[in-house]
């Protein structure tokens, strides 16, 4: 599965993409978003407000209980302010 | 006709109004945004999730052609690095008559603010800030609920 970051959550955790491989209990955005705070320093600190965070997967918003199973890419990143 | 551009190209507000009236109707509203000098705001940069941006405004254009009778729906955003003063957001929706117009370019730039994925950081000489969404946005955006 690709991760995608923007703005202050990619600068927190040092990356604008990855590849990972989540384990099966890793069924919804909020359960992968809780299986990646593990990972690192900057993963903790990029996801420690959780109602900060928006998602999309392959490409579409989403809720963060959206499910994760058999997709391509997870976005996440703070509310839009473009306009 | 949808026009979605998402491009650091400075926008050029006499091409896209020649467009926009192309359309061959009887009323054009558009909607420019432009960079605000805020609290000595230096430089302000867009980031945006490519691909998936384009996709969003060209959701956000058909839902207006579908909610109003129109002939074109047009929305460019500037990323990447700009100055005060530059435009960063150019909408427009072209109709027979003027209500369709004016509402669906209401509902253009109301929807975007909410709805696509663009993030503005600001620069006040050394310092960058992510801007923070504001509560007005989501309720200007849910009037279109």
């Amino acid at each position: 599965m690709r991760l995608v970051y923007f703005a202050w959550v990619r600068e927190r955790i040092g990356t604008g993409e990855e590849q990972v491989t989540p384990p099966a209990d890793a069924a919804t955005v909020a359960e992968l978003i809780d299986w990646l705070a593990a990972n690192s320093a900057g993963h903790a600190a990029a996801f420690a407000e959780r109602d900060r965070l928006r998602a999309a997967v392959d490409g579409v918003f989403v809720g963060l209980d959206a499910s994760v199973v058999g997709v391509d890419e997870v976005a996440i990143f703070p509310p839009v302010t473009g306009g | 006709m949808i026009r979605i551009i998402v491009s650091p190209e400075p926008i050029d507000l006499a091409a896209e109004m020649e467009r926009a009236e192309a359309a061959g109707v009887g009323a054009v509203a558009t909607f420019t945004g432009i960079v605000r000098a805020d609290d000595g705001v230096g430089e302000l940069e867009l980031e945006h999730y490519p691909g998936v941006t384009e996709r969003a405004l060209t959701g956000l254009a058909q839902e207006a052609l579908r909610r109003w009778s129109l002939a074109g729906a047009t929305v460019v955003h500037r990323v990447g690095p700009m100055q005060p003063g530059e435009r960063i957001v150019f909408v427009a929706a072209a109709a027979a008559h003027r209500a369709a117009a004016l509402e669906a370019c209401a509902f253009l730039i109301d929807r975007l603010k909410t709805d696509a994925p663009f993030w503005k950081r600001e620069r006040r000489g050394d310092e960058a800030r992510w801007v923070e969404q504001r509560e007005a946005d989501a309720g200007a955006a849910a009037r279109w609920d």
